[in-house]
């Protein structure tokens, strides 16, 4: 059947299956490989992306269940990779792999969209759904803090 | 390719054997500027200088976030004496690797060895562009060579009429790349840098924070379909048939393609026995693939399990092993030749009391690398030639696997690199790129192989599980006179049990180390600090027993016994002075340390730890003192300590394969759990305490292995037990 996914701002039509995950909509439908697959059982956040300002795990959610809501992918972060969560990782070479770093990026900026100044137990909490094989936690955290003080000033 | 072997001479040779070529790689915007690139020259294989005085510089090491395709340029640079703004890296070509002589000597990115073991052919290029650059400005301008000088991107001279004349590197490029010279340069000293040495954040980072940077699994093709893979879940077990037609009818099914091994044992020379099944979306792929009826024969695994393994390594380790010895009959690889080691058992027999020491049994479990990115390759092969991207750490050797697979000659086989999710050693052993060669082959039409999680781990190359102990005679000092360890690996590669055990460092004047094997089907490969990472867990807790048994403190223990060895003295030095060592915190705290040696990389840590009542442990502090002779990029180094640390923190509280009726069972993070954020420690200090002493040690994995035992005893002096054997969640505190 024919399904609309509004994506970072645009409208994607394509067909599908109702049931098809929303990662490989976003994937291989709209052309948007930022997001991506890393376990396909919703353990370790690769996937993550926001709608409706919530942290979701693209790879189990059907994109039934995400139509005629916004939904925004690490390249819906900025225009011009200036969002603060992306300068501060920038700024404290948070990626190494980088793999896992598109999901990490999207459950920081959906945390301090709702959380503006995180302690470390807020963000541990809202980050424990995220794994990195690189262990670039201690540098995750810190670029948090320093996203959160950006954006103060 | 022998590193040692090098020399100047050989390296003009192969540059000078290749003009022309194909390029293919795709530019990468850096922090030059991204304008358009007119004119210019290649100087030689790994550089090209364009017109307006940017340079290009070849990356033949695989980008993994461990920092090639920065620490590369960055080595160029320092020879070419160019501003690093002006430096861009591009990709190497593997075909004209392959197809040149082996043009890079090596594209194989291990064994941290990108800037320890290349350096030279590196920074020999970048010197020998310089050179022919004055050469050329010198001819132009009509003055000696050593009247001209090379900095920052221009060449200048003060000529006798003109006064003072200069030009950039861009104006004479094409002039130079004409060059022969009569002697290649010698490449700058420690101390001579104005490059090296400094915090230069990787070039890559940018790409990695807006989705923009292409690994494999992104790369798409007109027409591309989507397979989903499956091997044996029984390693060396073998297909027998499958059933297509109960899955021909689901949603966007295009195809099966059996995937064939041809050799008895695949042993990373083939791909494993398996089917694919081919759809219009991987996922669609993946679920038909999951409900199609397939039978397997087994093979002898289906009769092993881990439980059976550990109560073989049990039974062996009760007996005498085989002694290890190495090619000139000397105990040990790199041991002292005085060492004796006939004498080891009639000592430790009248050994008595307090002078014997016999250790328990250690053990680490088997490991899986679950980079973030599962294995994956595109492939796209037509009559005429085939393209390729994949998962892997040397890209020429899976374009000549590819060729291999295809039955094709290399010429008109491409390999294009990408940047690769997580590396760790996982991409030395992949087929993934044969299987979707074959498929492409099979269907005629370019397709995307994606591993599922569960395939990723189940068909691993696996860290290879250990099981070790020791006994040992101690003299009046309280300091070993004799020592015997035993350690058993698995029969795939022994001698991963040996590393770092048999050479040891810690110097005992009658020594055997012993070893055994355990029947074992699961496929071993490379997993960062590959034997150090295992062995170094029970050689360290081993020294802190033999120092209390002695009366010593440990970390006096291992600089007595490590007398005279420098590179370990200054970092057991800095672990004493720098760390506020003590053993005796209180308080359901204890102090840990550990040193272990890998990659030419000399790593201490201390690790300050509190557990709770109920046993619950958290790691306050982690502190690294490390010893790699030298280091060109201090922030890369410590980003690389940091993330060595982190993995093996990973796999001393959780990790850890099981194994039943011949499969690996926990296949995917529910079951094979990592550590995340809340349970990272709060911070990891590192210390760069270098030699500078013309030996260079590799940095991408040798903070690993001392982790886990500087953690185990620090455990034991907040407790007063020892855990021998990882995930430490298993153990009764």
């Amino acid at each position: 059947m024919s399904i609309t996914l509004n994506i970072n701002g645009q409208d994607h039509e394509f067909d599908a299956d109702p049931q098809m995950p929303l990662l490989w909509a976003i994937r291989e439908k709209a052309g948007l490989t930022g997001t991506k697959f890393g376990c396909g059982i919703a353990q370790c956040g690769a996937c993550n992306v926001i709608i409706d300002g919530n942290a979701v795990r693209s790879c189990n959610t059907p994109v039934a269940a995400a139509v005629g809501k916004a939904i925004r992918t690490i390249e819906g972060v900025s225009e011009a990779n200036d969002h603060p969560v992306q300068l501060a990782w920038q700024e404290l070479t948070v990626p190494q792999c980088g793999y896992c770093q598109s999901g990490q990026i999207i459950s920081a900026v959906a945390l301090l969209e709702r959380t503006p100044d995180p302690s470390d137990s807020e963000i541990d909490r809202a980050m424990a759904g995220n794994i990195c094989r690189c262990g670039t936690y201690t540098r995750i955290r810190a670029a948090i803090h320093k996203a959160a003080d950006m954006s103060k000033t | 390719m022998n590193d040692l072997n090098f020399t100047r001479r050989n390296f003009l040779r192969i540059s000078t054997t290749v003009a022309g070529g194909l390029m293919i790689g795709l530019h990468l915007p850096t922090m030059a500027a991204a304008e358009a690139h007119g004119g210019g020259g290649e100087i030689n294989a790994w550089l090209t200088i364009h017109a307006d005085n940017t340079v290009d510089v070849v990356t033949p090491q695989t980008e993994m976030g461990q920092g090639a395709f920065t620490a590369v340029p960055m080595m160029i640079a320092e020879e070419l004496d160019i501003p690093w703004e002006n430096v861009r890296h591009v990709y190497a070509d593997a075909n004209r690797h392959v197809n040149n002589a082996d043009l890079y000597t090596t594209t194989s990115t291990g064994g941290s060895t990108t800037v320890s073991r290349r350096h030279p052919y590196m920074m020999q290029a970048g010197a020998s562009a310089r050179e022919r650059l004055r050469v050329a400005a010198a001819t132009r301008w009509g003055v000696a060579l050593e009247d001209v000088v090379a900095k920052q991107g221009f060449l200048s001279t003060t000529h006798v009429e003109q006064g003072v004349i200069q030009g950039t590197y861009g104006e004479f490029a094409a002039e130079a790349a004409a060059v022969t010279l009569a002697e290649e340069p010698a490449i700058k000293a420690y101390g001579d840098w104005w490059l090296l040495g400094q915090d230069i954040k990787r070039l890559d980072v940018p790409l990695k924070t807006n989705g923009s940077a292409t690994y494999p699994i992104d790369v798409t093709l007109p027409d591309m379909v989507h397979a989903a893979v499956q091997s044996c879940p029984v390693p060396e077990g073998r297909l027998v048939s499958y059933d297509f037609d109960a899955i021909k009818d689901m949603p966007g099914v295009i195809a099966a393609v059996e995937l064939i091994q041809t050799k008895d044992v695949a042993a990373f020379t083939d791909m494993r026995s398996g089917v694919a099944v081919v759809a219009e979306s991987w996922y669609q792929a993946k679920n038909a693939l999951s409900a199609m009826p397939v039978v397997w024969d087994n093979g002898r695994g289906a009769s092993i399990s881990f439980a059976s393994q550990t109560a073989e390594a049990m039974s062996l380790i009760a007996q005498p092993g085989t002694l290890v010895l190495d090619v000139d009959g000397n105990l040990g690889k790199g041991m002292d030749k005085g060492v004796n080691h006939d004498a080891v058992p009639g000592l430790i027999a009248a050994a008595t009391g307090d002078k014997l020491v016999v250790g328990d049994i250690y053990s680490r479990p088997f490991e899986t690398h679950a980079t973030m990115m599962p294995p994956c390759a595109v492939a796209d092969v037509k009559a005429d030639r085939a393209d390729i991207w994949t998962f892997t750490q040397d890209i020429a050797r899976s374009l000549s696997e590819v060729a291999d697979q295809l039955g094709r000659d290399t010429t008109n086989v491409f390999l294009h690199q990408t940047y690769l999710g997580g590396g760790f050693g996982a991409g030395y052993n992949m087929f993934v790129h044969r299987q979707a060669a074959a498929i492409s082959s099979e269907i005629g039409r370019p397709v995307k192989v994606i591993y599922s999680r569960e395939e990723d781990i189940g068909q691993d190359a696996q860290r290879p599980p250990v099981w070790g102990t020791y006994k040992a005679a101690l003299g009046d000092d309280g300091l070993p006179v004799a020592l015997v360890t035993h350690f058993v690996g698995e029969e795939k590669l022994p001698a991963f049990s040996q590393r770092g055990v048999a050479n040891m460092h810690y110097k005992i004047p009658n020594r055997r180390h012993e070893y055994s094997a355990v029947q074992s089907h699961i496929p071993i490969g490379y997993h960062r600090a590959p034997g150090a990472n295992s062995n170094g867990f029970i050689v360290e807790q081993m020294a802190d027993e033999l120092a209390q048994a002695g009366g010593w403190d440990p970390l006096e223990w291992r600089l007595k016994m490590t007398e005279g060895f420098e590179p370990w003295q200054r970092v057991l030095t800095a672990m004493k002075e720098k760390s506020g060592w003590t053993t005796d915190l209180g308080d359901g705290r204890g102090m840990g340390c550990a040193i272990v040696d890998s990659h030419g990389t000399f790593a201490g840590c201390v690790a300050t730890v509190e557990v709770s009542r109920r046993g619950e442990i958290f790691v306050e502090r982690l502190q690294y003192f490390i010893n790699s002779g030298y280091v060109i990029n201090p922030l890369n180094a410590r980003e690389q300590a940091e993330s060595s640390a982190i993995w093996e923190l990973t796999h001393a509280f959780f990790g850890g394969l099981d194994i039943r009726d011949g499969r690996i069972v926990n296949t995917n993070f529910d079951s094979y759990t990592m550590m995340r954020m809340p349970d990272s420690p709060p911070e990891i200090e590192i210390h760069l305490e270098n030699s500078e002493d013309q030996w260079w040690g590799g940095l991408g994995e040798p903070t690993g292995p001392p982790t886990p035992p500087a953690v185990a005893n620090a455990i034991f002096y907040a407790t007063g037990t020892r855990v021998r054997t990882t995930p430490f969640s298993k153990a009764e505190l």
